[in-house]
C-alpha cells in the first residue's frame, strides 16, 4: 500500500494517475467494507469526477496541491456539500448539507479526493462505534473487536487499507484512542490549531478535528493541510502554520520526556523498576503501561533525556470531562427539533413535536449525556457540577503548565486497554474509562497523539500517546517519527491476511 | 407629574431592546435588514445548522459602546452565555446573550424635565425569528393550525437597555423613552421606532407608599408599542397595584401583555419556573475591548441631545422647539445649516413646524441653508419655501434635492422687482378709490392690491414685497 506521500508525489509528476489510485482504492472498499463497515456513504461518482479534474489539471500543467489525488475519508460529523451528513443519527439520517466544513474545503483544495463518509458513535459520543446507529465498525486486526471511537470508522478505513488518510474528531479521545486501537497514528491538534467550522458539534470547547494516516510523516502532512486561521471560526488560533514534515527528522538528543506518573504506574528516573505499578491508576493495562515504559527508553537510547513526571489532576479529569461536556451537548443537540431540517415527527403541537422527534431520532447513549448535562446546568446545581468541573478544567491547566516546565514533552498511554469485544464495555463507566488518559489534553486544549508502539493482550496494537504544550506540535511530531523508528513491526490486520492488500 | 393617588407614588424600571443598525447580523454575515422574502437573509449560522459557528460582529460592538459612553457607563470585558430553551423562532434553541457580565453597566441618564435615572446594564445579544400562526385570529397561537416561521429576524443585534426603578410616573418613562431614542438616533445606533418594533420597551412597575423607598413586587408589561400605551399601561398598573392594596390583596410578581382593550393581562402561568441553564458560549472568545478601542468610538460620537438642545437654544431655540428638533433627530441639520449661513429663526421654524416628515433627517444642511436662504433673499415666498421643502424631503433618499432646482421645476421663479413694480402700478390704476382709501391710512385694502396682483402672477408673487411696494409708493 502506497503513503498518501507517495500517492500525491507520482499523481503530481504524472507518473499515476488519480483515477487509476481512486479505483484501486474504491475496489478495496467494494470488496471488505461490508465486514468493516467503516463508511455510512460511499461517494465513489462524485470521487471519480475529483480524481478526473486532478488528471486533467496534472495534464494541462497545473499543479493540483501537495495531496494530489490521495483518496480521503471525513468522519460523518464534518459537513459536505450535497452529501448525507448523519453523524451516525436516526436523527439527521437524511440531512444534507448545504456547505462543506473549512477542514473539507481544505482538503480539496489540496488535491485530495473524498470517497466518502465514515461511521461514529452517534454526534461522536462513545469510545466503540457501537452506539452508531446504522451498526457498528469492526477492527480490521479482529473482526470481532471494536476499533474504537468515536471516530472508529475512519481508523478502520485507514487501518483496513481503504484510505491512506481519513480525518476524526476528538473530544475526549475519539482520535487517539481508536488509532492506538487500530494500530495507526492519530492526532489531536492544538484546540483551535484546526477549524471547527462544519464539523458538528459535540462539545464546542473540547472538539478538534485531526488525521488519521497508516504513518507519522502521512499524518504531518494532512495536519498541514487542515491547520490555519479561519475566521469563520472564533476559537481558531492566528499563528502561522509551521512545515511539519521538517519536524519529522529533527531527532529527539536533548529533548525532555517525562513519562506521567499516574497514567504509567510511577515510570521510573533513570532506572528501571519493571512491574513497579502500584500507584497506576484504576482500569490500565498492566502490559500497555510497560509498552510505554520501552517507548520512554527507545526514546532514552536515541538520546532523549528521560524522567517521571506527575501530573496529579488527571486523576479527576474523568469526572470533570463527564459533567462539561454533556453539558455543552445538552445545548449543542437542542436545535434538534424537528422544526427546520433532520427527522420529524409531527405532533399535536410544537412541543409534542420536539418531545416525539427527539425520543425517536436520538439513541440511548445520546439521550443519557443530554440528561447528563441538562442535570449539571441546572439551577442550584450548576456550582456543585458545572461550576467544579470547570476548577478541575483550570487545575488540569496549572499542573499541565509544571509538567510543561521541566519537560518538552510527556509520554503516556493513549488507551487504557487494547481493541475489546463488542458488548464488552457495555457498562457506561467501564466505557467512559476508556478515555482516562485521552481526556487530560482536551481539559487543556493541549496537542497529543498517538502512535503505534508493539502490541498487548492477543497480540493486538497498543498506541503511546504523546503530549505536548499548545502550539508544541511540531516537537509532539519530531517523539512520535523517532518512536515510530523504534517501535517493533505491527502484525498485519486480520482482514489484509484475508486479502485486502492482495491487489497492491 | 400627576400622581395617580396623592398617597401612593410609582415605581418603574424599563427594559428597552434596540435593534442596532448594522449592515450584517450579530454573529453572520446575513444581511439584516427587514421586509425581505421570507427566509432569504439567512446563512447556515442564521438557522443554526448543524456545524455552523458564530463570528461577532465588530460593528455591533462599536455601536454597544457608543451607546453605553452615551449613558455614562462603565465599558467592561464581557462573555455571551447561552440562554436555553425551546421555541421554533429560536433557531439554535438556545439565544446568545450577555448574562451576568455585560458589556456596559452603571451609568445614568438625565431625563430632561425630570430626574436623573439610572442605567443598570445595557448588554448585546442576538433576536430570534418571527412566528406566523396559521388558522388563528389575527397570527395569534389561539385556534392556530399550524405556524411559520421566517428566519430572517433571527440573528439580528439587539441592546438590552435595564434602567434602575427611578422612574416616578408615566409621564417620566415617556420622557425617557424619547431621550433615549433621540440619543440612539444622534449616535446613529438605531432607529428606534416604537411602532414597527425596533425599539420595543418592557416596564417593570410597582406602586409603594409617597415618601417610602421600599421596593414592592412589580409586574412586567409587555406589548407596549408607543409612548401613548406606555403611559397608560403604567398608569393603568399602577391604578391596578394600588386598588390590590386597597382591598387587603397584593399583586403578584409576573408578566403581563398590555392589551388594545386598555388593560394589562395575564400571560397563561407556565406550569414551573423556567431554568435557563445559562452557561459561557463555548464557541465564542472573551469580549475585552481595549482602551484605545473605547477611545476611538469615543471621538468619533456627535454631539448628544444634551448638547445640541444647548446649542440650539443659544441659536434662539425655545426649549420645546428644542425639544422637538432634537426628538426628531435633526438637531445637527439645523445646527450644520445655521452654520452655512441660514437664517437661525427660519430654520428652526422649518424644523419644528414644516419637517414633521419621512426623509427629513436625510435632507442635506448645506441644501436646507440654501433653501433659506432663498426665502430670506425673496427668491421663494414662505409657503412656496415649505412645498420646495416637502419635495426635498420627499428627494432626500436620492439625495436629489436641490431647493433651486425644485423651485424652477415647480414654477416658484421669483418675481422681478420691476416686473412687479409694474403690476402694483397698474393694480393702484384699476383701483383708484381703493387707492385713495389706503393713502387715507385704511391699511385693510391693501388686500385689494396684492389680491389684484397675486391673480396677475397666478399666486407667484411676495405678498409681503407686494406690501413693501405699496408702502413705497404711499410714501413717496
Amino acid at each position: 500500500m502506497s503513503t498518501a506521500k507517495a500517492i500525491a508525489q507520482d499523481v503530481r509528476t504524472g507518473t499515476r494517475r488519480a483515477a487509476a489510485v481512486l479505483e484501486e482504492y474504491l475496489g478495496r472498499i467494494e470488496l471488505h467494507d461490508s465486514d468493516i463497515h467503516a463508511f455510512n456513504t460511499v461517494t465513489a461518482e462524485q470521487a471519480r469526477a475529483a480524481a478526473a479534474s486532478i488528471d486533467a489539471a496534472v495534464s494541462q500543467g497545473r499543479d493540483p496541491g501537495p495531496l494530489a489525488g490521495v483518496p480521503i475519508a471525513f468522519k460523518d460529523n464534518m459537513c459536505t456539500r450535497g452529501v448525507p451528513t448523519t453523524c451516525s443519527s436516526r436523527m439527521l439520517e437524511t440531512w444534507s448539507p448545504p456547505y462543506d466544513a473549512t477542514v473539507v474545503q481544505a482538503m480539496t483544495a489540496a488535491g485530495a479526493v473524498m470517497v466518502g463518509k465514515t461511521n461514529l458513535d452517534e454526534f461522536a459520543m462513545g469510545s466503540s462505534t457501537e452506539h452508531s446507529a446504522f451498526g457498528p465498525t469492526r477492527n480490521p486486526y479482529d473482526l470481532t473487536r471494536v476499533p474504537g471511537g468515536s471516530s472508529g470508522g475512519s481508523a478502520a478505513a485507514v487501518a483496513a487499507g481503504f484510505v491512506p488518510l481519513a480525518l476524526g474528531s476528538d473530544t475526549g479521545g475519539s482520535i487517539r484512542q481508536p488509532a492506538a486501537l487500530c494500530g495507526i497514528v492519530g492526532i489531536k491538534p492544538t484546540y483551535g490549531r484546526v477549524s471547527r467550522y462544519g464539523l458538528v458539534a459535540f462539545a464546542s470547547s473540547f472538539d478538534q478535528i485531526g488525521p488519521f494516516a497508516a504513518d507519522v510523516a502521512d499524518a504531518a502532512l494532512a495536519l498541514e493541510v487542515i491547520s490555519g486561521h479561519d475566521p469563520g471560526d472564533s476559537t481558531s488560533i492566528p499563528t502561522a502554520v509551521p512545515d511539519y514534515d521538517a519536524a519529522l527528522g529533527k531527532g529527539v538528543e536533548g529533548l525532555r520526556v517525562g513519562v506521567i506518573s499516574e497514567l504509567t504506574g510511577g515510570g521510573r528516573n533513570g532506572s528501571r523498576n519493571g512491574g513497579g505499578n502500584g500507584n497506576l491508576l484504576e482500569g490500565i493495562d498492566a502490559d500497555i503501561a510497560e509498552r510505554v515504559l520501552e517507548a520512554a527508553d527507545a526514546l532514552a537510547e536515541a538520546g532523549a533525556v528521560v524522567g517521571s513526571v506527575s501530573v496529579p489532576a488527571v486523576t479527576y479529569g474523568l469526572t470533570a470531562y463527564y459533567l462539561i461536556a454533556p453539558a455543552e451537548a445538552s445545548s449543542n443537540l437542542a436545535r434538534y427539533d424537528g422544526t427546520r431540517y433532520g427527522l420529524r415527527i409531527d405532533g399535536a403541537d410544537v412541543e409534542e413535536m420536539n418531545r416525539l422527534t427527539r425520543r425517536a431520532g436520538f439513541g440511548d447513549e445520546v439521550k443519557a449525556r443530554i440528561m447528563l448535562g441538562t442535570f449539571a446546568l441546572s439551577a442550584g446545581y450548576y456550582d456543585a457540577y458545572y461550576g467544579k468541573a470547570q476548577r478541575v478544567r483550570m487545575l488540569t491547566r496549572r499542573d499541565f503548565d509544571a509538567a510543561y516546565a521541566d519537560y518538552d514533552v510527556l509520554l503516556s498511554p493513549t488507551s487504557p486497554c487494547v481493541a475489546f469485544r463488542f458488548g464488552e464495555r457495555s457498562d457506561p463507566m467501564t466505557m467512559y474509562r476508556c478515555d482516562t488518559c485521552t481526556i487530560p489534553s482536551n481539559l487543556s486544549g493541549d496537542p497529543a497523539m498517538s502512535v503505534p508502539f508493539g502490541t498487548g493482550t492477543d497480540d493486538l496494537p497498543v498506541g503511546v500517546q504523546i503530549l505536548a504544550p499548545a502550539l508544541g506540535e511540531e516537537t509532539m511530531l519530531t517523539v512520535a517519527a523517532a518512536l515510530e523508528r523504534a517501535a517493533p513491526p505491527l502484525p498485519a490486520p486480520q482482514m489484509a491476511a484475508g486479502g485486502a492488500s492482495g491487489g497492491a | 407629574m400627576a400622581k395617580v393617588a396623592p398617597e401612593w407614588e410609582t415605581v418603574v424600571g424599563l427594559e428597552v431592546h434596540v435593534e442596532l443598525a448594522t449592515d450584517t447580523k450579530l454573529f453572520s454575515a446575513a444581511p439584516s435588514r427587514f421586509g425581505d422574502e421570507p427566509n432569504t437573509n439567512v446563512t447556515p449560522v442564521c438557522l443554526g445548522l448543524p456545524g455552523s459557528l458564530p463570528v461577532l460582529n465588530r460593528r455591533a460592538v462599536e455601536l454597544a459602546i457608543a451607546v453605553g459612553l452615551a449613558l455614562n457607563c462603565e465599558i467592561r470585558p464581557s462573555i455571551f452565555h447561552r440562554k436555553n430553551y425551546f421555541y421554533p423562532d429560536m433557531p439554535k434553541d438556545y439565544q446568545v446573550s450577555q448574562y451576568d457580565q455585560p458589556i456596559c453597566s452603571d451609568g445614568w441618564l438625565d431625563v430632561p424635565g425630570a430626574n436623573r435615572v439610572g442605567i443598570e446594564r445595557a448588554h448585546l445579544e442576538e433576536d430570534a425569528g418571527k412566528t406566523t400562526h396559521l388558522g388563528g385570529a389575527d397570527g395569534r397561537i389561539h385556534g392556530a393550525v399550524g405556524a411559520l416561521v421566517d428566519y430572517n429576524r433571527a440573528g439580528t443585534p439587539l441592546l438590552e437597555i435595564v434602567s434602575r426603578p427611578d422612574i416616578g410616573s408615566a409621564a417620566e418613562a415617556s420622557a425617557y423613552v424619547e431621550e433615549l431614542r433621540a440619543i440612539l438616533l444622534a449616535l446613529g445606533a438605531s432607529d428606534a421606532r416604537l411602532e414597527e418594533g425596533s425599539m420595543r420597551v418592557d416596564a417593570n412597575i410597582s406602586v409603594r407608599p409617597a415618601g417610602s423607598d421600599e421596593l414592592r413586587t412589580r409586574c412586567e408589561v409587555k406589548n407596549v408599542n408607543s409612548l401613548r400605551s406606555l403611559r397608560n399601561a403604567i398608569d393603568y398598573e399602577a391604578r391596578r397595584h394600588i386598588g390590590l392594596y386597597q382591598s387587603g390583596e397584593e399583586p403578584i410578581q409576573e408578566t403581563r401583555h398590555w392589551s388594545t382593550d386598555g388593560r394589562t393581562h395575564a400571560l397563561r402561568s407556565k406550569e414551573e419556573a423556567d431554568d435557563y441553564r445559562y452557561f459561557p458560549e463555548p464557541d465564542l472568545v472573551p469580549l475585552a475591548p481595549d482602551p484605545e478601542w473605547i477611545s476611538r468610538v469615543r471621538a468619533a460620537m456627535p454631539a448628544l441631545p444634551a448638547a445640541q438642545r444647548e446649542r440650539l437654544g443659544e441659536l434662539g431655540a425655545d426649549l420645546d422647539d428644542a425639544q422637538i428638533i432634537v426628538n426628531r433627530g435633526l438637531a445637527s441639520l439645523v445646527l450644520d445649516a445655521v452654520g452655512a449661513g441660514a437664517d437661525a429663526n427660519r430654520t428652526v421654524m422649518h424644523a419644528v413646524q414644516n419637517l414633521a416628515l419621512d426623509g427629513a433627517e436625510l435632507l442635506d444642511a448645506t441644501q436646507l441653508a440654501s433653501l433659506v436662504q432663498m426665502e430670506a433673499a425673496g427668491q421663494l415666498t414662505a409657503t412656496q419655501a415649505k412645498t420646495v421643502l416637502g419635495v426635498m424631503c420627499e428627494r432626500a433618499h436620492d439625495g436629489n434635492a436641490d431647493p433651486g432646482a425644485i423651485a424652477a421645476e415647480l414654477g416658484f421663479e421669483a418675481m422681478d422687482s420691476s416686473e412687479l413694480e409694474m403690476l402694483v402700478g397698474q393694480a393702484i390704476a384699476d383701483h383708484p378709490e381703493a387707492w385713495q382709501k389706503f393713502c387715507a391710512g385704511e391699511a385693510k385694502v391693501a388686500g385689494v392690491f396684492v389680491g389684484a396682483v397675486m391673480k396677475a402672477t397666478r399666486g407667484q408673487a411676495d405678498g409681503k414685497v407686494v406690501n413693501q411696494l405699496l408702502a413705497q409708493r404711499r410714501d413717496a
